[in-house]
């Protein structure tokens, strides 16, 4: 499969792509490395992954990263309850505590956390790290044996090595910069906001009930509201909520209705002083010129 | 047809891909023998007349964050594209004329970025109370102490001097530094139970969990983030305060640092970079524009726009150096303040007049900004500095 065609693959399945961003896409699959995606919230990062899992027809396994997530929450994690109830279920019976502690650490009483059960599918799954960069730093260090080797080491039970190398994606907005080792065993791209033609295609695509105009306009609406100085800029995913508030207000235009779409705003102005900044005679303005 | 190039075409295509990656090792780029390998396998499957094509697969295999993104395009067309010798009747080259609108926004905000600090189209004024009131009545509090400590660091004037502050400064920073990331093991009076463990721990009485461990979350270090005037005001304390966030950066990786005057950079690189000739013309930059007065207002506005949603967090620490004599507007420090706040951080403010006698906060962004700071204190001795250790800690 060509980058190209893989392009074409993306884009059948509802993702418009970018060249630079198949390309990686396409590497990473080639070379069987880990990607990583990073740029701003909203531009579709995630979506990359679940388009992936949907072409390769594979099963998507999902973590969400926090701050405080550990090994156990990720990994895998010994079932202590019942460990401790073997123990005690087991101690009148005459078994030697070797043979206990042999069975209560068996894959038995292991349970299995996404990352364990990423490496464990008789198919290659697709394995979503999402937002990495919320995580400790301590948890990247865990991530490097997996995402090096495909291989997890259980001190009581030895390592357990990948069946099947699954696709791995991880994304990430920003939050705190990622050690050196875990970017250098990815391959590494940038998603930027969308430029106008790409953002239209989305959108043509994902709200093909829209006339021309309006989704021209929408698109240029949002263009130009990104260059203001807003807290949080939109994101694809504002523009799609957008365009379907105002698909439900029936607007035709947007110049049609200015308080209708004034109202509409809250679908894609996430903070006060975002909304603060943007007054009905500036929005009035864009969406004149907006298409 | 006489344009020499670079690269004789009996070199092999592995050949030149390690001389490519030694090319952007020399740039900046964290790149090596693995980056070299991958770099092969990933052309193989590409049509490889098409330089494009290929760009976009070395990019995304030597690239590993957001600047060595920005700058790649450039180094790629360098090394491998003779950009200047090119041949006008070769066929490459159409990939002169850029076409992804995308990328190229993203490198000339990169550029836009790297000059900001050379904006001078504010016209230079002479505001220099700071030093004025030093020549006045404006007595220190500490001159008639002899430790060296105790000085005003305007008083180093001899370069052994300055060099042993700088060196206090360093170790200042470093102290502060270790003070904070001293981690705690597992505590007796941890909040949550380790099963982990109680269970093993339990096996050697049959199985009963005899003793009860604890564990808890250890301290995790703040995340500091210093903003340096270097206005014409500060031109004395300057040097000081440099070395002083030298140290910070030296010791901690996270940390980050800017300098303003009328415009702000990012000095973070720059400071880490070991070749300190390379730091030393790097950072003559911010030389540019120098005694053009200070925009603190328009700073911290570049502040937030371009640099707040990126590296601050709610475990931040803003340091800003400033004595707050700004020739911009003072409302602005206030608004943009308080949006800072919003994210959550903490904002110390280090003023070196603060250290003098009768000094009173009136210049007006001093007093727009009084509002939103956790801290306020003098920073014009070490003994100063090194009190900072505590106010972190109570942070």
């Amino acid at each position: 499969m060509t980058w190209k065609n893989l392009k074409n693959r993306l884009g059948l399945a509802g993702y418009v792509s970018s060249d630079e961003l198949s390309m990686a896409i396409h590497i990473a699959l080639q070379l069987e490395r880990p990607i990583l995606l990073e740029g701003d919230a909203g531009v579709g990062k995630t979506q990359v992954a679940k388009t992936i899992a949907e072409i390769e027809d594979a099963e998507l396994i999902r973590l969400q990263c926090y701050e405080g997530l550990d090994a156990a929450a990720a990994i895998y994690e010994w079932n202590y309850q019942r460990q401790l109830l073997s123990i005690r279920a087991s101690t009148d019976s005459g078994v030697s505590p070797d043979e206990i502690e042999n069975r209560i650490f068996s894959r038995e009483f292991l349970l299995e956390r996404p990352l364990l059960r990423a490496i464990q599918q008789e198919r290659p799954p697709v394995l979503l790290i999402d937002e990495i960069d919320r995580a400790d730093e301590e948890f990247e260090a865990f991530l490097l044996e997996i995402l090096s080797d495909f291989q997890i080491t259980i001190p009581e039970l030895g390592t357990i090595i990948a069946t099947s190398k699954p696709i791995v994606v991880l994304t990430a907005n920003g939050t705190r910069d990622l050690s050196d080792a875990l970017r250098r065993r990815c391959i590494y791209s940038h998603v930027p906001f969308p430029d106008r033609a790409t953002e239209l295609a989305i959108l043509r695509m994902r709200a093909p009930e829209l006339s021309t105009r309006l989704a021209s306009q929408i698109v240029g609406f949002v263009q130009s509201i990104r260059k203001e100085d807003l807290e949080k800029k939109p994101g694809i995913a504002e523009t799609l909520d957008w365009a379907a508030a105002l698909a439900g207000l029936g607007l035709k235009d947007l110049t049609e209705d200015p308080v209708a779409l004034q109202a509409s705003l809250v679908a894609l102005l996430k903070t006060e002083a975002d909304q603060a900044a943007m007054p009905s005679e500036v929005v009035q303005r864009l969406a004149g010129v907006a298409g | 047809m006489t344009t020499v190039t670079k690269f004789p075409t009996r070199t092999s295509i592995p050949e030149r891909m390690g001389d490519f990656t030694r090319h952007l090792r020399q740039n900046g780029f964290r790149v090596g023998m693995q980056e070299t390998e991958m770099g092969l396998q990933s052309i193989e499957g590409i049509n490889l007349s098409n330089p494009l094509e290929v760009r976009m697969a070395l990019k995304a295999v030597c690239c590993a964050d957001l600047h060595t993104f920005g700058r790649f395009d450039d180094l790629f067309n360098a090394f491998w594209l003779n950009q200047s010798l090119m041949r006008t009747d070769h066929q490459q080259t159409k990939v002169n004329k850029p076409d992804r609108s995308t990328i190229d926004n993203l490198s000339k905000f990169m550029m836009q970025h790297d000059t900001s600090n050379t904006g001078e189209n504010e016209t230079p004024n002479s505001d220099r109370d700071g030093e004025a009131n030093s020549d006045g009545e404006g007595k220190l509090l500490s001159t008639r102490v002899f430790n060296k400590n105790q000085i005003d660091m305007r008083e180093y004037l001899q370069s052994e001097d300055r060099a042993a502050a700088e060196q206090a400064a360093q170790r200042i920073a470093a102290a502060i530094r270790y003070k904070r990331s001293r981690r705690r093991k597992a505590d007796r009076k941890g909040a949550m139970i380790d099963l982990r463990r109680v269970i093993r721990r339990s096996i050697g009485t049959g199985g009963e969990p005899l003793q009860l461990l604890r564990r808890r979350r250890p301290n995790r270090p703040s995340h500091l983030v210093a903003i340096l005037d270097v206005s014409g005001s500060m031109t004395l304390y300057a040097r000081v305060f440099l070395a002083f966030i030298r140290g910070l950066i030296d010791v901690d990786r996270r940390a980050d640092a800017f300098l303003f005057h009328t415009s702000l950079m990012n000095v973070s690189d720059v400071l880490r970079d070991s070749n300190s000739l390379r730091a030393v013309n790097r950072l003559s930059m911010m030389a540019q524009g120098f005694g053009g007065g200070t925009r603190i207002g328009y700073c911290l506005h570049q502040f937030n726009t371009q640099h707040a949603s990126r590296i601050i967090g709610r475990r931040s620490v803003v340091i800003i150096m400033s004595d707050g004599y700004d020739t911009g507007d003072s409302k602005i420090v206030g608004t943009e303040l308080s949006r800072l706040r919003r994210r959550g951080c903490k904002i110390i403010w280090l003023n070196p007049l603060l250290g003098w006698k009768h000094y009173e906060p009136v210049a007006a962004s001093m007093g727009a900004a009084l509002p939103y700071l956790d801290k306020f204190s003098p920073c014009n001795t070490l003994e100063s500095l090194a009190a900072l250790e505590f106010e972190l800690e109570q942070l």
